[in-house]
């Protein structure tokens, strides 16, 4: 039954299929697997074609490639016509992206197009009779909600870092070329150009490490110590609200409720109090450590690991420590 | 212009979420409901569009009796009048059913902007702006962080991955708002007594003409079967009394053999 077919979207930037993605459809080859159905990989835009080679190791049944002149950058109007038409096409019951920028802005416009649910930011997905339930964060993390779906077919965005990367044997599809009708002339807003964020630095959301900086930078100027750590250690700098809000740094980097949630295998928070607000986006961390002069402070409480201390005495050691292993292996 | 703004009342993000007796929802008990805080964001956008071009900005809300307090909060702060949308058969309703029954208000209006948050804090889906906007066959535009306009064109920024997108495009557009886009107004003195006589009108799915089997419970598409809290982590290592550079050394000591992180 073609319902039990899983359909990932494979996101690219820059050329580059999206680890996330890789993740997504890693997941999507154990749903496929769990439901009996096939697994469909949908590549869209410039050099489709050859960003679609790169997917054979996480063994898609059928790799489908879309080119056309509206696909070239990220528009949602052209993005969710061919999403939904894919979908449609194959038949597919079960529809995965990464819960990216580009994938939730995606994900909600196609949905709308076939009249089919959406469960936003998963972390789990089990099957259950031949079903599939999605867990997912809610209210930044503070509840846990297992989601039901009724209708077919049903959208899923996935939260990256989460799902890991299993490579299964490649099955070699040949590559096909989407079938898409879209008249870009009906085109009524578009996207003109990308511009680097300012550093164009790592983004807090993609990092497998984060080093975030709280109220105890005391300054913009302090916020070269967590960008040194989070640079030696190969990762993103990020921040708390309060040191957003008072302007020390800009809030793409702000790790919270009313900022990014994140899910790094490594979450230092360096004088950072912990309020739930905080808490709220970055609790799923894999390994969270601590650093405040504070012992009582909440933060301490989640914590995997934690020193009692000045960041400012510690923070250098700590760079200097994690060159020198990093120096060394 | 004519400006659309919808909101949704969610719990205060400082709530301690605790779970209701039916293990799929939250405990209200206590729990203080506000605007969302990005649907402030839009209030505000729109609030400044109007200034910008002249119109009338109108906001609209999905939800029971408690929902006028935050539709006269967005009166407060300027909007011009509210329609509250409420009615039992709206309970229950997913993404999809609160896009439908949105999109049914909306249309009867004729809006060149539309504005919602990015997402409403507390069920965190970020879906029903962008679903409207096709259930309208508008354009969309989500979580805009800067928003210019020469005449009636505008260009728009998206926040993304270390970048953003820049849009550009004509009316009529819905716009998703995301924090940074402007500061959200207080509602002045002046602002909370006009607003008292601002008219909210109540719409129910009937006035819509809407098929009450397509929202609510019975149009969900997607359900929460069970609401848990998130599992307690175990208590952590704790280094204190110590010289930094001691700490530091045996910190990255266990991030390394211990954690395997690094």
């Amino acid at each position: 039954m073609a319902q039990k077919d899983v359909l990932v979207f494979m996101e690219s930037r820059a050329g580059q299929i999206k680890r996330s993605s890789v993740e997504a459809l890693s997941e999507g080859r154990r749903v496929a697997t769990a439901l009996g159905g096939s697994l469909v990989a949908l590549v869209a835009g410039e050099g489709a074609r050859t960003l679609a080679s790169q997917l054979e190791a996480q063994g898609p049944d059928r790799i489908l490639a879309a080119e056309h002149e509206a696909l070239s950058l990220y528009q949602s109007e052209p993005y969710a016509a061919l999403l939904a038409q894919t979908a449609t096409q194959t038949g597919s019951g079960v529809i995965l992206l990464s819960a990216t920028a580009m994938g939730k802005d995606l994900g909600p416009r196609a949905a709308a197009k076939l009249d089919a649910g959406l469960a936003a930011d998963c972390t789990h997905l089990d099957i259950d009779n031949g079903a599939v339930r999605a867990r997912r964060p809610v209210f930044s993390g503070k509840a846990i909600a297992t989601v039901r779906f009724s209708g077919s077919p049903v959208f899923i965005t996935l939260r990256p870092n989460v799902f890991p990367v299993q490579e299964s044997p490649g099955k070699n599809p040949p590559i096909e070329a989407a079938e898409f009708t879209f008249d870009a002339s009906l085109l009524r807003v578009k996207t003109t150009r990308l511009e680097a964020s300012e550093g164009a630095e790592l983004d807090v959301s993609e990092a497998s490490v984060v080093v975030s900086g709280g109220r105890a930078m005391k300054g913009p100027e302090n916020f070269r110590l967590i960008r040194e750590l989070a640079q030696a250690l190969g990762g993103a700098m990020g921040a708390s609200r309060a040191a957003v809000d008072a302007g020390w740094i800009d809030h793409q980097y702000q790790v919270g409720q009313t900022g990014k949630v994140v899910s790094p295998n490594l979450y230092i928070a360096c004088g950072i109090s912990g309020a739930i607000q905080h808490l709220a986006g970055m609790s799923s961390s894999k390994v969270i450590v601590a650093i405040n002069k504070d012992a009582d402070a909440p933060i301490f409480k989640l914590a995997d690991y934690g020193i009692v201390g000045d960041l400012y005495e510690i923070l250098p050691r700590l760079t200097e420590e994690v060159r020198k292993l990093k120096g060394n292996s | 212009m004519k400006i659309a703004v919808c909101i949704k009342q969610v719990p205060d993000t400082e709530t301690k979420v605790r779970i209701a007796a039916d293990g799929r929802s939250l405990d209200e008990t206590g729990v203080t409901f506000v605007v969302s805080p990005y649907d402030e964001y839009a209030v505000e956008e729109a609030l400044k569009a109007k200034e910008k071009h002249g119109g009338e900005v109108v906001a609209f809300s999905v939800g029971d009796e408690r929902v006028a307090s935050s539709l006269r909060t967005v009166l407060a702060m300027g909007a011009d009048r509210a329609v509250h949308l409420k009615d039992p058969a709206f309970e229950g309703s997913d993404a999809l059913g609160l896009s439908r029954i949105l999109a049914g208000a909306l249309k009867a209006e004729g809006f060149d902007l539309i504005l919602f948050g990015k997402q409403a804090v507390g069920t965190d889906r970020g879906q029903v702006g962008i679903r409207v906007a096709e259930l309208l066959h508008l354009p969309h535009v989500s979580v805009v962080t800067h928003l210019q306009w020469e005449g009636a064109r505008f260009t728009a920024k998206r926040e993304i991955e270390g970048a953003h997108e820049i849009v550009e495009g004509d009316l009529p557009v819905v716009l998703t708002a995301q924090k940074g886009l402007n500061e959200p107004r207080y509602a002045s003195l002046k602002g909370i007594l006009a607003a008292k006589k601002k008219e909210i009108r109540v719409v129910s799915a009937a006035d819509l003409g809407l098929d009450a089997s397509t929202v609510g419970k019975t149009g969900a598409k997607t359900s929460w079967e069970k609401l848990e809290l998130p599992a307690g982590r175990t208590a952590g290592k704790i280094l204190k009394d110590m010289d930094a550079p001691a700490a530091a050394a045996e910190l990255v000591r266990l991030l390394r053999e211990e954690a395997k992180v690094i």
